[in-house]
This record gives structure tokens, sequence and C-alpha cells, in this order.
């Protein structure tokens, strides 16, 4: 197919600017690259996740789910035997504490006879060589079956044991075979009757997998079921889980789509400036071909069609780097991006066409849009005019550009203050993308208002204020991209620090004691019952011991899980981080932010719970401020929870220790009594550096998005200031014909960078004060259902946009450089 | 007084050739000379050299006994700056500076007092028939305008030599009269010493003097 005969005057112009044009693809690129790596990754994450949940779950029609404690396995029977169940599967599913190596071990207990009919991928496969009858392995009481990927992440093959926590003590058991059905997962089963004797959970059940008779539809069989089951066990469809893990980790996923959407719009930035000024250089060219008929229509098209080549090569680039991206951070940093939401799970990459289409399509759009005010004024100019060289085009700044900019602003404001959509903050992006286009409406006449105050002793500075005085449009061209930048990296500053910050104070009030004491990783594979807990509290050194007993619920009407906490709290709940005032009331429970958010309820309300087979009221006393658990927690003064329950046992323990013991000092007592592996011991500094470890790997990657807006910025004002340059090449002969040295000007081109990347640093960084208060009250309050403190690293801010005009004054230099010298003296006596 | 002797300049390469060989000239203050010849006849490289934007081969260029070739880059750009007033055929005004502005800008370049800078461009541009648009940007006026700005802009600092390159190229006859009558009223004025390169006779007729560029060197024009 033949091109239009005018392709070689517009898209052929993009080779003959090959330098601007390669950077704002490359923009282009590192945006959609950035934002369908996170889309595969977390989107390959997900399916892996749902992919186990479906696996585990087998072809059960429905689940029953108990809490983390389990309920009592005498409703099996009942399920069991029903009319509309055609096979039922009970389970106990517990987490292990390893301790001869590190990690944990998932283990489902399983009825191998029943798992048969519902879920027969969880069949066991005794090794060849283990000891006994190999047929009778699998009801052995130590018999272990990991799948092959917990096997590799343990180190381990047939034949050989693992040592873990479980009840009072430990167990060892033996890898007997392997669990082929379950490749991908890190998963192990056991006979079930091993795990409730073996870790505390006699007579107890956590699920039992249903498969309904034929033709009996899963609504009809749960009106019929629910009715049998006790408070705080419910029925939810097997893949309710992963919609749940999904929904957990979407707001996530959202978060960091939109910051790659915002390097994104830095790039259409860039294109814009790159259009911009290549319009401004070619109005002589436009002009003539107006004059000799194309009509405005036309010549707006063909500079769009040149943002759509820019946008398709940057969209189909950034495609092919995306999966590259994406295959280097999940090795990196795994499908989750280092934030724990899909732990287990050995994810790989997929070809996502819906993802790659819709990016390139983000891309494209980005070239059309960054292309849309030249184009326009390209169609304006008057080619009478334009013929004389005497038109500037996009120099001038609209008085009506401040109205509208306040406009913004306003709206902004309201759409902070609107509900989520669906979990998603969708008007908190909105608010960021109207600040940030209120930012650039401003720009001009902000760096009209800054130029205005710059000292003019010397003619550089002086003519460099005074053009940007008098051309603030120019100065919108080249710092729009500085200002996206500066914006996103100065709020993704103040939201990591203020974040940080609030999780430091949040672990200073949750971690008070000296010492802690944990007997498993889970609520219930091992615990201290009384008689441990009083031998604890008598260790020599330990003043005071609170011990906490952990469990999981179901809450609310979704049926989510929900940690129970029941631990020694005061009644005006001072020993938690409280957000706002509590209320004194009769049967207090606290609870956190997201369960609040959650089940819509606040200080004063009331809240049924259900422990141990029966619903009891509370009251909320107030709500607390939890870093740690985002589907929800609450917490329970351990003496009621205990009268409730009749449950002694504890998980935790918090050790207050007497004047002048150091904590070492007693965990080697306490090591030497029960053992060196029977507890995890660990001082609260050691778990505050792991918690700030992991926030840190969290907050990796938005760091390298920062730094890809920032590069972006920073080669926009470079681009800008080369073409710029460029065009006023008769200028700055001029100037030197006047006697400008050289150096002088350097130092207007300098001054000129500066001040260009000052306002759009200046600009940017008001920008990040608003969309940082956005992200902290409404974006992460909506997303993630936690609140933090506003804090402003004023010190790294202030080093950051001082170092960010610096450069940005370099590079304006180093891009004009060619134009100062002696081409440019040339340039003005090209017609003597 | 502007002294030229046996100037000569080469340009380098595989098509290179002898510009300018052995070129003299001597101006006398408060006179202009006009400067005709053919297209490549060497006209650039000449106010180049006197501009002292490029460097002689050989030969000497003073200007008031100044030996203008010998001083190095920085003496040269101080020169320029005090001493030579340019008028180009594009007019070369600053777009986003006021008339005031354009006009003051040499003596921003020679520094002290801003409010005497702006007396002395406003003065200027009265003389060129532009009072009452000290404000005004250059975007609002036509070529003959503009011209006349960069007029006021070549003498303001009372410069001693003034080079200009075919200042009347964009404008149309009639205009093209008043400008170069204003030109040489200034200079004159000014007791100045006018170098004027062009093609036009029209124009080369206001100087008093005329002289033709070819081979490399200044004839009297017939």
């Amino acid at each position: 197919m033949a091109l239009p005969p005018l392709t070689p005057v517009f898209v052929g112009s993009l080779w003959r600017r090959r330098t601007a044009s390669a950077l704002s693809v490359l923009a282009i690129a590192l945006g959609v690259a950035l934002g369908l790596a996170v889309q595969i990754i977390n989107g390959a994450a997900l399916d892996e996740f749902d992919r186990g949940m479906r696996v585990v779950a087998g072809e059960a029609d429905l689940q029953v789910l108990g809490p983390g404690s389990g309920f009592d396995d005498s409703l099996f029977e009942t399920l069991a035997l029903h009319p509309l169940v055609a096979a039922a599967s009970p389970v106990v599913e517990i987490t292990a504490r390893r301790i001869d190596g590190a990690g944990e071990l998932r283990i489902l207990g399983i009825d191998i006879l029943r798992v048969v009919a519902v879920n027969p991928k969880l069949i066991p496969v005794p090794a060849d060589g283990a000891d006994g009858d190999a047929r009778f392995a699998a009801f052995r009481q130590d018999a272990l079956f990991p799948s092959p990927a917990l096997q590799q992440a343990l180190g381990v093959v047939p034949g050989e044991h693992v040592l873990v926590a479980a009840g009072q003590g430990r167990a060892r058991l033996e890898v007997a075979g392997g669990l082929p059905g379950m490749a991908g997962e890190r998963v192990a089963v056991m006979d079930i009757h091993a795990v409730q004797t073996g870790f505390g959970m006699a007579a107890r059940l956590t699920r039992v997998d249903l498969r309904l008779r034929d033709g009996v539809g899963s609504d009809a069989a749960r009106e019929a079921l629910v009715s049998l089951l006790p408070p705080g066990v419910r029925l939810g469809a097997p893949d309710e889980s992963a919609a749940r893990a999904a929904s957990l980790s979407r707001a996530y996923r959202v978060n960091l789509t939109m910051l790659a959407v915002i390097a994104l719009v830095t790039g259409g930035f860039l294109v814009f400036s790159t259009q911009a000024l290549s319009v401004a250089r070619r109005q002589t060219e436009f002009a003539f071909l107006r004059a000799i008929g194309l009509d405005r229509a036309t010549l707006m098209r063909w500079i769009l069609a040149e943002g759509l080549v820019l946008g398709a090569v940057g969209g189909a680039l950034g495609c092919a780097l995306g999966y590259g991206f994406a295959a280097l951070v999940f090795s990196l940093l795994g499908g989750d991006l280092g934030a724990g939401y899909f732990d287990g799970t050995e994810p790989s990459i997929y070809i996502a066409p819906v993802a790659s289409l819709a990016f390139v399509s983000l891309g494209v759009a980005a070239g059309l849009l960054g292309s849309w005010a030249p184009a326009r004024a390209a169609a304006r100019i008057a080619p009478a005019l334009a013929l004389k060289g005497a038109t500037l085009v996009g120099a001038a700044h609209h008085p009506g550009h401040a109205v509208a900019a306040l406009v913004c602003f306003a709206a902004a404001g309201l759409a902070a203050a609107l509900p989520p959509v669906d979990g998603i903050p969708v008007a908190g992006y909105a608010a960021i993308a109207l600040i940030l286009a209120g930012g650039v409406l401003a720009l001009g006449g902000l760096s009209a208002w800054l130029a205005a105050r710059m000292p003019a002793r010397h003619v550089a500075t002086r003519l460099a204020s005074a053009r940007l005085q008098a051309m603030p449009g120019h100065v919108v061209v080249a710092a729009a991209g500085v200002m996206a930048s500066a914006a996103l990296a100065v709020a993704m500053a103040i939201m990591v620090a203020s974040f940080r910050d609030s999780v430091d104070q949040w672990l200073d009030r949750v971690l008070p004691a000296a010492l802690y004491l944990r007997a498993a990783e889970s609520d219930q594979a091992a615990y201290l019952d009384p008689a441990t807990q009083r031998r604890i509290a008598a260790i020599e050194g330990v003043s005071a011991v609170d011990f906490l007993r952990y469990d999981t619920i179901r809450l609310g009407a979704d049926g989510g899980a929900v940690t129970l906490i029941a631990r020694p709290v005061s009644d005006d709940g001072r020993e938690l981080p409280l957000v706002g005032a509590a209320r004194p009331v009769a049967q207090p429970v606290w609870i956190s932010e997201a369960l609040a958010d959650r089940l819509g309820v606040g200080t004063g309300d009331a809240l049924e719970i259900p422990l141990a087979g029966a619903l009891h009221a509370f009251t909320v006393a107030g709500v607390w401020r939890d870093y740690a658990r985002q589907t929800g927690a609450l917490v329970l003064p351990l003496a009621r929870y205990r009268q409730l329950t009749g449950d002694a046992r504890a998980n935790n323990a918090a050790l207050h220790l007497a004047l002048e013991t150091d904590a070492a000092t007693v965990a080697g007592r306490i090591r030497a009594h029960f053992g060196a592996e029977r507890f995890e011991l660990s001082a609260p500094d050691e778990i505050r550096r792991i918690s700030l470890r992991i926030f840190d790997r969290t907050f990796a990657v938005t760091y390298l998005l920062e730094a890809a807006a920032v590069a972006i910025g920073l080669a926009g004002i470079a681009a800008s200031f080369a073409a710029m340059a460029a065009a006023r090449r008769k200028e700055f002969g001029m100037l030197r014909h006047l006697g400008l040295s050289r150096r002088q000007v350097g130092a207007m081109i300098a001054a000129e960078g500066g001040l260009t990347a000052a306002a759009g640093a200046v600009g940017g960084s008001g920008l990040g004060f608003a969309i940082a208060l956005v992200l902290v009250e409404v974006v992460n309050r909506q997303s993630f259902h936690w609140s933090m403190d506003y804090r402003i690293p004023l010190l790294p801010i202030g080093v950051f946009l001082t170092a960010l005009t610096v450069l940005a004054a370099v590079a304006a230099v180093l891009a004009g450089r060619h134009a100062m010298g002696g081409s440019a003296v040339r340039a003005v006596s090209e017609d003597w | 007084m502007l002294e030229i002797e046996n100037l000569t300049r080469r340009f380098a390469g595989p098509g290179g050739r002898t510009v300018l060989d052995g070129l003299s000239l001597a101006v006398e203050a408060g006179s202009i000379v006009a400067i005709v010849g053919e297209s490549g006849a060497g006209k650039s490289t000449l106010l180049n050299l006197i501009a002292a934007l490029d460097v002689p081969d050989g030969g000497r260029i003073a200007l008031d006994g100044v030996a203008v070739s010998a001083l190095d880059e920085a003496a040269r750009t101080a020169w320029r700056r005090d001493h030579l007033g340019f008028i180009f055929q594009a007019f070369h005004v600053l777009p986003h500076l006021s008339l005031r502005q354009n006009v003051a800008l040499p003596l921003w370049l020679q520094g002290g007092d801003d409010a005497t800078h702006a007396a002395a461009a406003d003065r200027m541009l009265a003389r060129v028939g532009l009072a009452g648009r000290e404000d005004s940007r250059p975007a609002e006026l036509s070529g003959g305008e503009l011209q006349r700005v960069a007029i006021a802009r070549a003498l303001v600092h009372r410069p001693r030599l003034v080079l200009a390159d075919e200042p009347t190229g964009n404008l149309d006859p009639s205009r093209a009269g008043q400008i170069l009558a204003l030109l040489r009223a200034q200079v004159v004025e000014a007791g100045a010493i006018g170098l004027l390169v062009t093609h036009s006779l029209e124009a080369a007729r206001t100087a008093d003097r005329i002289l033709r560029l070819a081979d490399g060197r200044l004839a009297a024009a017939p």
C-alpha cells in the first residue's frame, strides 16, 4: 500500500529530529513497559493463586469454612449424611513452623478415603522406599507428603525428615512421598488424625469440602445447609478465597498501575514538548503548505499522525520491554512485587494480549494527546505572518489558564471527598489527574512570576528573565515533564516517609516489651498451655508477661477472615495504637481500621462475635491502626476471651524484664529451660528491623517508577532546550555580535534552563504536597484501609529539587552548546 | 579611522580558495562606504573579519589605531561590545523584549544604571521616529519600523563603527530610502564610520564612496 504523498514532509520529520523523537519514544515505552509489567506480574500471580485455590478445592461445589481454631468435627457427619451432599471431605489446615531449618509448612490434614471423591489431586503418593508398607504409609502419624514445590523449597526428598513445632512440643515428620497433583503449590498433606492429635486440633476441623448430588444447585444447597452451621462457620464457593486475594492485591496493583500511568503522562508531556517545538520551528514550512492549498484540518491530522507514530512505536517497544522487565522483576521480587500477597505460589510469565493491547493503546493515546495542542497551534498559524517569520507559536500564556487552574484545583478538592468505587479510589485518582492538569495550566503564570523576581544584575540573567516573562508558553512546553515527574517524586517521597514513620511509631506501640516469644507461625499448630505459661512467667529476670492468643474467625456478611487477638488490655485500650478517642464500654472490643471500614462500624457500635460456636455481644470501644493485617483484626481482653471460650492456651508472649536484666540472658534461660528450638524468641529491635526491611522491599518498585519518571522529565527538558537552542541560533549569534561572550550566552541558557526547571520543580513540589495529601488521606485510606500521619521529609525533597534544577540547567547548557558556538555567529551572517 | 592593510583570508580543504587577497581600505570617521559585489565575492568574510568574529590569515585591521586582529577572543568580544554597532537584513530584534529593552541591550552589556540606559534608549527611539512606542513588542511593528529599532540599537552606545548588512533588503523602495537616510544622518551625527554592504546600487548611492569587491580586492565602482 502506497503511503500518502505528504508522509515524508510530516512523519519523515520525526527522522530528521531523531534524537528528540527517540526520547519521546523511549519515554512512552518506559511508561508502557512499567504499567504492562505490573499487570503481567500481578496477573500471573493472581492466576496462579486462583489456580492453586481451585486445585486445593478440587471438584468441591461448596466449602464449609470455620475459624482457625476450627469447629467441632461432629458437624462433618451431619453434612456428609445430608441428602443433598454426594460426598464430603474433612480438612484440618495448619501452618507449622519448621524447627530444623528456615520456613514454614502449610499442611492439610485429610481423610484419604474421603478425599478421593471430592479432590483426587490431594491423594498422596508414597515413595517406593518409604518405611513400612507403602500402601499404608499415608495413614502413618509421622508421614508427610509435600508437593514437589514444597519439597524444593524445604530442600528435602522422600526418606528425609522435617522437624516442626507441634502443640506443646515438636514433631519429627518423615517425607514419605509426594503430592504430584499439586505440583505448583507449596503445600503438604498428612493424615487428618495425625494433624488433629499432633497439632492441638483434637476433634476439630477447619474446613469441609462438599460435592453436591447431580442436579442440586449450589444456591439451593446453601439454603438447606446454612441452618446446620454454628455461628462463625460459613458456606462459601471455592473461588471466593481467590476473589478475596484478588480484591486485596487489586488496590496495590491499581496503585502501581497509576504510578506507571503517571510515568506515561510524563512521556506524553515529552511528546508535547518536542512536538510543540517542532511546530514552532516548522511554522514557515506549514505556512507555505497552507499557502499552496493544504487545509487546516489536514495539517492538524498530519501532526497528530506524527504523534500517533511516536505513540505506536513507543507502545510496541514498551510492550516488549514490559515482558522483559516482568521476567526480571518476577525473579527478583516475586509475583506481588514484594508486597507479600501471594506467598507460597510459584507463578510464571504468560502472554497477556488484552493488557498488552490496552497499554500499547495508552502509548498511542499519550502520543496523540501530546500532539493535540501543538497540532491545533499549527492549524491556527496565519500563513501570511508565518511566512515572514513574525509569529511565535505557543509562546503566549492565556490569562484564562489561571482561572482554569483554579477550577481544576477546586474540582480535585471535591473529588477527594468522594467515596471509593468497588474498593478502588477512582475519585482519588481523578483528583490527582486534576491537580496535575491544574499545575500545567498554572505553570506559565508561575514561571513568569518567578522570572520577575529573579535577580537581574547580569545581562545574561536579565535576558533570561525577560524571555521567560514574555514567553511563559515556552516554559510550559519545556517544564511540564519536569513538573509532572517532580510532583510524582515529591508525592511518593512524602507518602512513603509518612507511611514509614507511621509504621515505625506503630511498631513502638505494638512492641512495648523487651522480649517476644512465639510458639508457632500460625494460630493453632503449636501453643503454650497454662502450665507452660506459668513456667515462662517464673523464669528468672521476667517481671511480667502478657500472653496473647490468636485465632482466625469469620465475620461480616462476606464471611471474610478476621484475626482475633485476645490479650491483656486496659479499659481505655491505651496499649493499642488507637485512632481517635476510645469509649469505655461494658463488653469492649477494639477493631482495626480495615475491619471498621469492612463492617461499616465505629466506636460505640455493637458487634456480635462468634466464639466457641456461639455469638457474643460486644461494643466497639475504639478503632486502632493495624499495618499488619489488611483483612482486619480485633482485640478482646484475654480474660473475657478465656471466660467465653474456656480456651486457656496462648500462642505468643510479651516478656517484660526486671531492671538490669538483658533480653539475651533471659532468652538463654528460656532456651535452656524449654530446649533451643521450642520457641521463636525475638527482641523488638530485630522485629522492627525485619518489618522495616519488608516495608522497604515493598516500596522498591515505586522508587524505580519515580526514577524513571524523573529521568523522562530531565530528558524532556534537555530535548526542549536542544530544540529551542537550535531554533534560536540566530538570536545567540546576534548577541555574540553585540558583544556577549560565549560564556555569557551559556549563562543565559543556564539561567533559562535553571529557572524553567525551578518553575517545574517548585510547581511540581507544590503539586506533590497536594497529591501526597490525596495519596495519604484518600487513596491509601480507601485502598488499604489504614491511616497514617502526614510527614514531609524536607531535607531529601530540598536536595532532590535542587539537584533536579541544577541537572536541568546543565542539561539545557549541554543541549544549547552547539548553538552557542561559531555556527551561531555564522547563522546571523547567512544573509551577508 | 578604520584601516585595513593587505588583508588575506584563505579557506582550507579540497575546494579551498583565497577569498580575500591583500585587500586594503581606509575610511574616515563621519563617512559611509558602500561595498557591493557578486554573491560569493567575500563580503561576508570581510564583514566577519572587520567585526572580529573571524581571524585573518594575514594583514591588519585597526580602528582608531587599535589593531583588532591582534586581540585575543575575550578582548575582541569586549571591543565589539564597546565600538561596534550592527544592522542586519533580518533585523534580529528579540521578540521577547520591548522596544526599549531591545535598544538598551548594548548598554546592558556595558553595565551601569538602568534608568540611564532606559532614558538613552528612549532618546534613540525618538530619534528614529518611534517615540511613544517604547513599551511595544516587536510583533506589533512593521518591517520598516523593526529596522528603525535595529538602527537605534546599533547606535545607542555611540559605536565608532557601524556595520550594516543589506539594511533595506526586506523593505519596499520608499521605506528603504527613508531608512537609508536615517542611517546616514545618525552615523554622520555620531561621527562614526559606516560600512554598508548591499546588492542594491540605489542603496549604495547613499554612501560617500562605493567600492566593488572582486577577486579578493576592493576597487572603486564605476
